[in-house]
C-alpha cells in the first residue's frame, strides 16, 4: 500500500535552541521518527525556504522583524502548528528584555561594554530591525498545540508528536516538563 | 549610486548572513560574515539576585548551557569569595567535559559530516543527517549514541539534559553517588570506539579534502586558550595562553579572572556579534581565535595518553600552530578522545563523591568573573551586584564571538578561492556557496548562529559593486 508519509518541519525564531537539542535528544528515536515522518525542513537540513507541511514545531519568540515575517510565512504554509517550549508559548526569557527600552537594552551591550565603539547595530540593512516588544507566537498567528517546557523534555516531545501522528489530540499531560 | 535589494526569501533559520564585495571586474574584493540575533542578557539579568544567574544565563544557549552555568557559577563563587570543596570542583569538571563532548558530538556528526561523508557538492536535499542515515546508518547511529553518551552524564549528574540547575554560587546542588557511576562506566568503552572510529574516517578523508584544507580559511592569527599548571589542555580552571601563528608564546600565565585587562571588545554596526581583540595588539590587529584548534595550539600535551598520541601526530600538521580552519574538525575529535579519557578518570577519583558539596558565605565582593573552555573556546561571566546582591551589570565574552574575525578572515579566503571572477553572481554553483557555508561550519558557531543554523545558515550572499550597488542572491 502506498502511504505517504506526513511533511514534519521543526523551526527556530528567538531562542537559544535548547528545544530543538531536546528534539535531539530523542537519540536514536530520531532515526525510528525518520521512517514516520518526512522531515522536510529544519536548522539541521540544507532546505533554504520553508515548504508546505503537515506539523511544524516553532522554537522561540518573535523578537525581530525577520521572525515576524517568518512566523506568517510558516503559519501559512502549515497544517497544524505547535508553540516547542516556553519562549514560544510565553515568551519566557527571550521575552525578559521586554521589562527596558530597546535602546537601553543596545547601549549596555554594544556601548558600555565595550572598548571600541565603531557603531551600534541598528538599521544598516542587513541586520533585522528588533520588536519594540519580544512577542509569543500566538500575539502573531494562531496557535493549534502548546507544548511547554524549558525545554520540553525528550518524552514528552515524543509523546506528543506520536498522539498527534496517530490522529489524537495531544494533552501534554502525563510526562510533563519538569519530570 | 544605486543600491539595489533583492531581499531574500524571509527565511528564519538563518540567524547570520554573508556579504561579499566584488571589484569593477566583478572579481571578490572581500567577504564579511553579520550575525543577526540579539537577546540582550547583559541588559535583562539587571536587579535580579546573583544565586539566579546560572538558571538564568543557562538560558543564553541550548547546546552548552552546562558552560554558561559554570562560568556563572564561577562569578558566583567569587562574588561570596569563598574557594569550593573539591566534591564540587570535581563534580564540575565531569559535567564540563560531558558538555564538551557532546556539542562536539552534535557538530562533527550531526552538522559537518553530511560535507565530509557525501561532499560538499551532494544534493543539497541529501546533505544532512537523514540523507546520510540512508547511505551510512550505522555511521550515524554511533555519532547519536556519542551525543548522547555525554548528555546522559549530564542528566545522571545534573539532573536534566538541558539547563540543569545543579551548580550554582559555592558549589553543586546535589551530591554524586557511587550507584551512579557504573552506567557511566558501561558507555566508556563504545565511546572510545565510536571516537576512534570517527578520528579514522576524518583522517582518511583528509587528502580528497586538500583544496578545502588550504582555502577554507588557512590563515596565521593568534591563538587563545587554557591551559593547566603542566601546560596541559584544561576546561575549568587554569591560566590563559597565548600563542601566534608560528607558535611564539606571545603571552602566559594570564588571570582569567582579570580578562579585561588584556582582552577587549569592539562595536561594529555591522553585526550582533562584537569583536574581542587582545588589547596589546590593538584592534583590530589583536584579533584572536579560540576553541578546539586554538586549546590544541596553546596546550602542550593533552595529558592522558591517547589523546596525547592523536595530538602528537595533530602538531605536526602546523610548523608551531596549525592555521587551517578545516582542522577544527580534527581538534574536535582529538578533545573527544580526551574528554571520555578524563570521564573515565574521574569515574576512579573518590573527591568526586564526597558529601561536602557546597560552601556557605554571605556576599562579600561587588564584582566577580568567572571562565571556562566551553565547546567553542574561552568563555567569560563578569558580574557587577549593589550590596543587596542584585545585578547591575554583566558582561559576558562569549566562546564564538572570539572567533568572529577568524570566521570573517575564513569566508573572506573561501570566497575569494571559490567565488571566481567573471561569475555575475546568478551562477554560483550550490557546492560552491555550502564552501562558504563550511567555512563557518568548521567554527561551529554557537548560539544565533549554531543549529546547523548554518548548513541553513543565512545563505543570503549579498554581494556589493564597486559602484556599491548590491544584490542580494538567495540559495535555494
Amino acid at each position: 500500500m502506498d502511504h505517504v508519509k506526513p511533511k514534519f518541519a521543526t523551526a527556530w525564531l528567538g531562542g537559544c535552541s535548547g528545544c530543538h537539542m531536546s528534539f535531539l535528544d530523542l537519540d536514536e528515536r530520531l532515526i525510528d521518527l525518520a521512517g514516520l515522518v518526512d522531515i522536510c525542513y529544519s536548522p539541521i537540513l540544507d532546505v533554504k525556504e520553508f515548504p508546505e507541511v503537515d506539523i511544524v514545531l516553532v522554537e522561540g519568540a518573535v523578537a525581530n522583524e525577520d521572525h515576524l515575517k517568518e512566523i506568517r510565512r510558516i503559519r501559512q504554509r502549515s497544517k497544524v502548528l505547535i508553540a516547542f517550549g516556553d519562549c514560544a508559548v510565553t515568551g519566557n526569557v527571550t521575552a525578559m528584555r521586554n521589562l527596558f527600552s530597546i535602546e537601553d537594552v543596545l547601549n549596555r551591550a554594544y556601548r558600555e561594554n565595550s572598548l571600541v565603539v565603531s557603531g551600534v547595530p541598528l538599521e544598516n540593512g542587513i541586520i533585522p530591525k528588533l520588536l519594540d516588544r519580544v512577542l509569543r507566537i500566538q500575539d502573531v498567528v494562531t496557535v493549534d498545540h502548546f507544548l511547554p517546557g524549558c525545554p520540553p523534555s525528550p518524552d514528552a516531545i515524543h509523546d506528543f508528536v506520536v498522539e498527534l501522528l496517530a490522529g489524537n489530540t495531544p494533552t501534554a499531560q502525563g510526562r510533563k516538563f519538569g519530570s | 549610486m544605486t543600491r539595489i535589494l533583492i531581499q531574500p526569501v524571509t527565511r528564519i533559520e538563518g540567524h547570520a548572513k554573508i556579504s561579499i564585495q566584488l571589484d569593477q571586474s566583478g572579481a571578490v574584493q572581500s567577504a564579511k560574515f553579520h550575525v543577526v540575533e540579539f537577546r540582550g542578557f547583559e541588559k535583562l539579568c539587571e536587579g535580579r539576585p546573583f544565586q539566579e544567574m546560572p538558571g538564568l544565563m543557562s538560558r543564553v544557549c541550548g547546546i552548552c548551557p552546562v558552560s554558561h552555568v559554570l562560568a556563572s557559577s564561577k562569578a558566583g563563587d567569587m562574588l561570596l569569595d569563598v574557594a569550593i570543596p573539591p566534591a564540587a570542583i570535581k563534580q564540575r569538571r565531569l559535567m564540563n567535559y560531558a558538555q564538551v563532548l557532546q556539542s562536539h558530538a552534535l557538530s562533527f556528526f550531526h552538522l559537518s559530516s553530511p560535507d565530509l561523508l557525501l561532499g560538499m557538492d551532494a544534493p543539497a536535499a541529501d546533505r544532512n543527517i537523514f540523507g546520510l542515515i540512508k547511505r551510512d546508518e550505522s555511521f550515524v547511529r554511533r555519532g547519536i549514541r556519542l551525543r548522547q553518551f555525554g548528555q546522559r552524564v549530564i542528566e545522571v549528574v545534573g539532573g536534566k539534559r538541558i539547563h540543569p540547575g545543579w551548580s550554582g554560587p559555592g558549589g553543586v546542588h546535589q551530591r554524586f553517588t557511587t550507584e551512579r557511576r557504573d552506567e557511566i562506566l558501561g558507555w566508556i568503552p563504545e565511546a572510545t570506539g565510536s571516537v576512534l572510529m570517527a578520528l579514522d574516517r576524518l583522517k582518511g578523508l583528509l587528502d580528497s579534502f586538500a583544496v578545502e584544507v588550504e582555502h577554507l580559511g588557512n590563515f596565521p592569527s593568534l591563538f587563545l586558550g587554557t591551559v593547566n599548571e603542566d601546560g596541559q589542555l584544561e576546561y575549568y580552571d587554569g591560566t590563559i595562553r597565548i600563542v601566534d601563528g608560528r607558535g611564539n608564546a606571545i603571552a602566559e600565565g594570564l588571570d582569567p579572572k582579570r580578562y579585561f585587562t588584556y582582552l577587549g571588545e569592539a562595536s561594529e554596526d555591522d553585526s550582533f556579534m562584537k569583536y574581542p581583540f587582545y588589547q596589546p595588539f590593538g584592534y583590530p590587529q589583536g584579533h584572536y581565535r579560540v576553541g578546539p584548534l586554538a586549546r590544541l595550539n596553546v596546550a602542550k600535551s593533552a595529558g592522558t595518553p591517547q589523546a596525547d598520541r592523536e595530538m602528537r601526530e595533530f602538531k605536526q600538521r602546523g610548523n608551531g600552530t596549525v592555521c587551517a580552519s578545516f582542522h577544527y574538525h580534527l581538534a574536535r575529535l582529538i578533545e573527544m578522545l580526551h574528554c571520555v579519557e578524563r570521564i573515565d578518570e574521574l569515574m576512579a577519583d573518590a573527591e568526586l563523591f564526597g558529601e561536602n558539596i557546597k560552601a556557605k558565605a554571605s556576599l562579600n565582593r561587588r564584582e566577580g568573573v568567572g571562565s571556562c573552555e566551553a565547546p567553542r573556546g574561552t568563555l567569560f561571566h563578569h558580574y557587577w551586584v549593589d550590596g543587596e546582591g542584585r545585578m547591575t551589570n554583566a558582561n559576558l565574552l562569549i566562546a564564538t564571538a572570539q572567533n568572529k574575525q577568524g570566521m570573517n578572515l575564513a569566508v573572506d579566503q573561501a570566497a575569494r578561492h571559490f567565488l571566481k571572477p567573471g561569475l555575475n553572481g546568478d551562477g554560483f554553483a550550490d557546492g560552491m556557496l555550502n564552501r562558504l557555508e563550511a567555512a563557518i561550519r568548521c567554527y561551529d558557531p554557537c548560539l544565533s548562529c549554531s543549529t546547523h543554523a548554518l548548513g541553513q545558515m543565512p545563505l543570503v550572499v549579498e554581494l556589493i559593486g564597486e559602484d556599491g550597488t548590491r544584490r542580494q542572491i538567495v540559495r535555494e
